[in-house]
């Protein structure tokens, strides 16, 4: 079959007929060269497409950064930073209030999942026989996949009645409704990854541990969880970001208003929410909109400064 | 606590050490009986509100805008087509990245800032690759709220988790299978493609179902980029034109809509997405499952 291949081509074309010699023989390019080119070919595209990662990062940092900075050409550093005056109507570009809103909205999300998390995480990897362990750990990946505006939905139909009915309050709606939601979404999160931090540790810390006398407590308290500790800080830290990050399920339930929350049942307003519900209204080149750019580049700087606190603590960790 | 006469001075640790667990363990319990059973009353919830109610005509009907009865048909469509286009452009790219970082790359103060780099990437909020979305499609390249945005946008979102979880998992692959290869005279890239990546392919795998998932449902980035509304055809594979996905169309009927039966829109939506959800899992992970247990036996 090759011989009639190369003869047809020789037929038709008398005057390649070293070139078909050539590729016939196969030394100038045999199987070693081409397994060696292949894998240097892979390589290449590896490191390129690392590249591309980086160049991401760097392009939106870039992008946020000069479009958001043409906001302090009309209005001034202070007045973004530490006024409540949110109007674009009149100009007024304070952003207190939802720099406030995030920061309080995650504190109160972290205060409420991060112990029941662990506990989660502790009752799933060293609490539960086996056979359960297997079943119920993809249960929990499950609901890290249950799209964010479902749980906004539910938060809306179901937890915001409730919330009316057992305070008594008018509206619902808020940063406690907004830190609930938050709560059920950030829990399989920080859970499953601790989960796996603490399956990781090795299991003769733990005979050891049983081997000395401790209880169960103890071996999971002293032993367990510090050796544990940069995964479970990493699980935090993700948990952190999606709280922070987290755009349909708040814009949902939070009220979507510009005051101060200074209650937890007040409606007001966080820098996603206010982003994606004010973004597709505004020119490109208004103020209004290098504000929301702005805010944007807010996001970005705080959840790569929890990546660096991350880092340093692990650093820290290993060193002490 | 009173003295005995044996005076053993651990004691009362003894005790207290008891209690302590005693306590620990029937805390640790219940947290855990209640996060299972809340997780099972809330995909309960959401599927028995709406799958019995759902019809062919609500699933491949057009949306109304004003009367009832509007189906989700091409919101759907775009559902899975946006999926489709974001994970050909992540998988091979955050795969790539992957296996360099893990196989490939040198040990030095360089690639320990690309970590920092995916790392960080991996924790930007969603609506920042949204915005970044706008400034590039809309305004730079002046094509409006399209399908084509909103999928690359999501593949961005995707790329620096699939880069993490492929790193994890070859990382995880015992180094005698790769010793093994390398002794055999396979070359870096025969060991990675036949050794490796077989031998991390659960651990990928669930990685892009994750991934999958939360495409599928996501909703500020389609938004932002791919708009709120749909070209309001069925079958429109046009890249350029503007693509409404399910999530987002069940925030629109929720919180924009005037069409009078939007409760019910929301509970079949609502229903159609976590089904899917579980679905893209199960489906995926059923041969993995068999696989494992076939080297076992």
């Amino acid at each position: 079959m090759l011989e009639s291949s190369v003869a047809a081509r020789t037929g038709s074309k008398p005057s390649e007929l070293g070139g078909s010699i050539i590729a016939g023989s196969g030394k100038p390019f045999d199987r070693k060269k081409r397994l060696f080119a292949m894998n240097r070919f892979f390589r290449y595209i590896c490191i390129a497409s690392a590249c591309f990662v980086c160049l991401i990062l760097f392009l939106i940092l870039i992008l946020m950064f000069r479009t958001g900075v043409l906001t302090f050409r009309d209005i001034s550093f202070a007045d973004f930073f530490f006024s409540t005056n949110w109007n674009p109507m009149e100009e007024q570009y304070g952003a207190l209030i939802f720099i406030f809103g995030t920061f309080a909205l995650t504190a109160l999300t972290l205060l409420i999942s991060v112990p029941l998390s662990i506990a989660i995480a502790v009752f799933l990897s060293v609490f539960v026989p086996g056979w359960l362990k297997n079943a119920l750990r993809p249960i929990l990946d499950l609901l890290v996949g249950i799209p964010s505006v479902v749980y906004g939905y539910l938060g809306l139909t179901v937890l915001i009645p409730m919330i009316r009915n057992v305070t008594g309050s008018g509206m619902g709606d808020g940063i406690l409704a907004a830190a609930l939601v938050l709560t059920i979404m950030v829990l399989p999160t920080i859970s499953r990854i601790s989960d796996d931090a603490i399956s990781a540790v090795p299991r003769k810390y733990s005979d050891a541990s049983y081997a000395l006398g401790a209880t169960r407590f103890h071996t999971v308290w002293k032993v367990l969880l510090p050796s544990a500790r940069s995964g479970i800080m990493y699980a935090v830290i993700l948990g952190m970001a999606r709280a922070i990050g987290e755009t349909m399920a708040v814009v949902m339930v939070i009220g979507n208003t510009a005051q101060l929350a200074d209650s937890l049942l007040k409606p007001t307003s966080v820098l996603t929410s206010n982003i994606v519900m004010q973004i597709s209204n505004v020119p490109f080149d208004s103020t209004w909109n290098y504000a929301l750019y702005l805010m944007g580049f807010l996001l970005l700087v705080i959840s790569i400064l929890m990546i660096a606190t991350v880092r340093w603590l692990q650093r820290k960790g290993v060193q002490g | 606590m009173k003295s005995t006469q044996t005076a053993n001075p651990f004691q009362g640790v003894g005790k207290m050490n008891r209690l302590n667990n005693r306590v620990f363990t029937l805390l640790v319990w219940i947290i855990g009986a209640a996060a299972i059973l809340f997780i099972f009353g809330l995909l309960f919830l959401i599927l028995e509100a709406g799958l019995p109610n759902l019809t062919w005509d609500f699933l491949f009907g057009l949306p109304s805008e004003i009367d009832e009865g509007g189906g989700i048909g091409p919101t759907l469509i775009n559902s899975f087509y946006i999926l489709g286009i974001s994970l050909i452009i992540a998988i091979p790219l955050g795969m790539a990245a992957g296996i360099y970082l893990a196989e490939f790359a040198p040990d030095n103060k360089l690639i320990g800032f690309v970590r920092i780099c995916v790392e960080a990437l991996a924790s930007v909020p969603s609506i920042i690759f949204g915005l970044f979305g706008i400034a590039l499609f809309v305004e730079f390249f002046q094509i409006g709220l399209t399908i084509l945005g909103g999928a690359v946008s999501l593949a961005f979102l995707n790329l620096p988790v699939l880069v993490r979880v492929t790193e994890e998992s070859l990382r995880a692959v015992p180094k005698e299978l790769k010793s093994a290869s390398f002794a055999l005279g396979g070359t870096h890239l025969q060991t990675i493609s036949r050794v490796l990546i077989p031998a991390a392919l659960t651990g990928i795998v669930t990685g892009i179902c994750l991934v999958a998932g939360r495409a599928f449902g996501e909703s500020a980035v389609i938004i932002l980029t791919a708009g709120v509304t749909t070209s309001g055809e069925m079958w429109d594979f046009n890249l350029f034109s503007p693509g409404a996905t399910l999530a987002v169309h069940l925030w629109y009927v929720q919180s924009e809509a005037i069409v009078p039966d939007a409760q019910q829109i929301a509970q079949k939506a609502a229903a159609v997405l976590v089904f899917v959800v579980l679905f893209i899992n199960l489906v995926f992970r059923i041969p993995l499952w068999l696989k494992a247990r076939k080297m076992k036996g």
